[in-house]
């Protein structure tokens, strides 16, 4: 790009925008949809199709193991899969505050194509708007992902079932923790980085190679925690958890009890839950284990039928390692670190 | 296995339990004074292994539900100021104040508040603003007061004065006084918090055995640290003979922090103060000495505390003083949830009405 800083001429719909999304977006994003440039994107898609929606307004814009527009990338492509489904096409919308800087949108923008390479899907559509300054902070990217559903039958959050195994596909906070240690003003050094990263390939050889899967869901906002209470509500079941089965990395673990918070509610970007039949539990270890992105799978509770069990239906029961069970709630609000 | 992990190590934990069950022959009530010990009881499972003859009591030691119904005010005061940034801790954010208002409400409404995680941060905010008056809301006990004290010092070397702190510190000892003293509060021995020693050492404590020939143990906050405390315990009540223990050596040094303790009295005199629930106890505060009275909040906006009606119902004061359990406060998970606090005992993290709530031991 010529020009250095984004203006608000850049969004006017005149030649500075035609310059911006020639220069940038169809450079980085190009592909024979989205080269077409018409009103719309024309796909080549057949149903039953799932589709998702996300804004990301994360600061800071840039952080350890990734940035908004990876993150966009990302969430999106996650939220498509989590039904059983093969992530397609994603639209990509930017709201920028005027005085960005270019390279900090090109940077942003060419990890998004990485991204989106990565999870094999397509940008097909989007759109610019540049606002006043102050009127957003910096950045947020809105992206919307449409997939084909390769299941039979969607997986659901209601259908956990009685005797299923509750797997996770890896470490639990690293994003949360990632992102609050690098907000301004905070200022202890940790090593640990987000994992935001694409599922759908882990979801597929699920599906493909191990089948019967019941739920499936990525933990974000509210964590673990929050995300096993909406599964154990939607289906009617307790989800009695082990604590020290789920793993939590010592950097992650140590952050958080220096800042007074719980990474079981930490925001994940990287990791799913999977629920299924106990029996096939070991086999879709194994397969995630071999993957990139889930290595450190394991199983970390069961489903107990709430007649026979510490808990009520619609409950997550934790087993804490001295054997004790206790509560583990939904998050009321957001976390605030404490004071002492 | 490193040394955090064998203060969690179930497999002591069994056997101190064990010893436990053997040891006691008499009911013991014991006070957390310290909410995070509450919260560590209850997450690590170990309230409901624990006998039955066991009774634990929360205490006054958690520093958001002890800041007084005036104080809440105050800060929501200063929020409706122009010209002025509120930077806080996040503790503070959701604390009920009057008329059910909090600092995240009128953040929302246009307030300048910022959540800091220090108060260097803080003095940061003032430099980067220098036509606004940044206000940290100091709120803690001696475990926070050090630090917010060594940035009032900092902020005079480097005349940053923008930064004002409003010193609302409550010292733990002297409201361990208050509850001995008071005929009503059947507390059998403490569990003495770790980070606020860190900084004090045993000796602000010795009063609690001698005078009271009640028995305190300064702990941690892993289950090998509380099971051997209420061993200690149960031992000093059979032998009828109380002491001060320090079972957290490993955090907490006898004499505690001198040099912190010096930094906290270069800045700030002894003086009265109020408690929530509790009410005035002497000698329980920090205000400005007069070297640093130019950063006192208090001062230099011209605060004054107003009284505010007590919240209809809430117990916290009860609770507070170990007199009443949480779940036994009339408004307890009906009038009062976190999503609907009435009172700060149910918002703070470290509040035992918030730890009731969340925590509800099932099984
Ligand atoms: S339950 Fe609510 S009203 Fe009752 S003591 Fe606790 S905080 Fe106060």
């Amino acid at each position: 790009m010529s020009e250095s800083t984004l203006l608000l001429d850049h969004g006017s719909g005149g030649m500075a925008s035609n310059r911006l999304i020639g220069d940038l977006f169809f450079k980085h994003f190009g592909n024979p949809i989205l080269n077409e440039m018409n009103d719309a994107a024309l796909l080549d898609i057949t149903g039953p199709i799932t589709m998702s929606t996300d804004s990301y307004t994360v600061d800071p814009i840039f952080f350890p193991g990734g940035n908004i527009g990876t993150l966009a990338v990302h969430g999106t492509v996650n939220d498509v899969a989590m039904l059983g489904a093969k992530p397609r096409y994603l639209s990509c919308g930017f709201i920028i505050e005027e005085g960005l800087k270019m390279s900090t949108l090109e940077k942003i923008v060419i990890e998004m194509a990485q991204a989106a390479k990565e999870a094999d899907v397509l940008i097909v559509t989007g759109d610019t708007k540049v606002v006043p300054r102050g009127c957003v902070d910096k950045i947020f990217i809105n992206t919307t992902g449409v997939g084909e559903l390769i299941l039979p039958e969607a997986t659901s959050g209601a259908h956990a079932k009685p005797g299923d195994a509750v797997l996770v596909s890896g470490t639990m906070g690293d994003h949360g923790l990632t992102v609050l240690s690098n907000r301004e003003g905070l200022n202890f050094a940790t090593d640990v980085q987000s994992d935001s990263a694409p599922l759908n390939h882990i979801i597929e050889a699920l599906i493909n190679e191990i089948g019967d899967i019941h739920v499936l869901r990525d933990p974000t906002r509210g964590g673990l925690a929050t995300t096993l209470n909406e599964i154990a509500g939607q289906s009617k079941v307790t989800i009695k958890l082990i604590e020290n089965q789920v793993p939590v990395r010592e950097s992650v673990r140590n952050g958080c009890s220096f800042l007074g918070l719980d990474p079981f509610y930490l925001a994940n970007e990287g990791k799913l839950i999977c629920i299924l039949p106990q029996e096939k539990a070991e086999a879709a270890l194994t397969l995630m284990r071999t993957m990139k992105y889930g290595e450190e799978a394991v199983q970390v509770g069961t489903v107990l039928d709430p007649e026979n069990s510490p808990g009520k239906a619609g409950q997550v029961v934790l087993e804490t390692p001295l054997g004790g069970h206790r509560l583990l709630n939904m998050l009321e609000g957001e976390q605030l670190p404490r004071i002492c | 296995m490193n040394v955090s992990d064998s203060f969690k190590d179930p497999e002591l934990c069994k056997k101190l339990l064990e010893q436990l069950h053997n040891e006691l022959d008499a009911p013991l009530r014991f006070m957390e004074v310290c909410g995070t010990h509450t919260v560590a009881i209850f997450q690590s499972g170990l309230r409901q292994l624990l006998p039955k003859e066991i009774v634990h009591l929360s205490g006054p030691g958690c520093p958001v539900c002890v800041t007084h119904e005036s104080e809440v005010a105050a800060f929501l005061d200063l929020a409706e100021k122009d010209d002025v940034i509120i930077a806080t801790f996040g503790d503070l954010m959701r604390v009920p104040g009057p008329k059910g208002r909090n600092l995240k409400l009128a953040k929302a409404e246009g307030a300048r508040i910022e959540i800091v995680y220090s108060p260097l941060d803080a003095l940061k905010l003032a430099q980067n603003n220098p036509n606004d008056t940044v206000v940290f809301l100091g709120v803690g006990f001696e475990t926070t007061a050090p630090t917010i004290a060594a940035s009032i010092m900092m902020a005079k070397q480097q005349n940053i004065a923008n930064f004002k702190v409003l010193s609302f510190h409550k010292l733990v000892p002297p409201a361990l006084k208050v509850l001995l003293d008071d005929p009503e509060c059947a507390v059998d021995a403490f569990l003495l918090p770790g980070h606020v020693s860190t900084i004090l050492g045993m000796e602000p404590y010795h009063f609690v055995a001698e005078r009271y020939n009640t028995p305190g143990v300064i702990t941690g906050f892993d289950p090998v640290d509380i099971l051997e405390s209420l061993l200690i315990m149960v031992e000093q009540r059979k032998k009828g003979k109380a002491s001060i223990v320090n079972q957290y050596k490993r955090a907490v040094s006898d004499s505690g922090n001198a040099r912190a303790r010096e930094i906290m009295f270069s800045v700030f005199d002894v003086a009265e103060a109020q408690w929530r629930g509790v009410g005035t106890i002497p000698d329980s505060g920090l205000v400005f000495n007069d070297e640093y009275a130019e950063f006192d909040a208090l001062k230099a906006l011209n605060i004054t505390l107003t009284e505010v009606p007590q919240t209809p119902g809430c117990k916290c004061g009860e609770v507070l003083k170990g007199k009443m359990q949480p779940n036994d406060c009339p408004l307890f998970a009906k009038a009062c949830t976190p999503a609907k606090p009435v009172g700060p005992c149910m918002v703070s993290t470290e509040g035992s009405c918030a730890a009731y709530f969340k925590y509800q031991v099932t099984a």
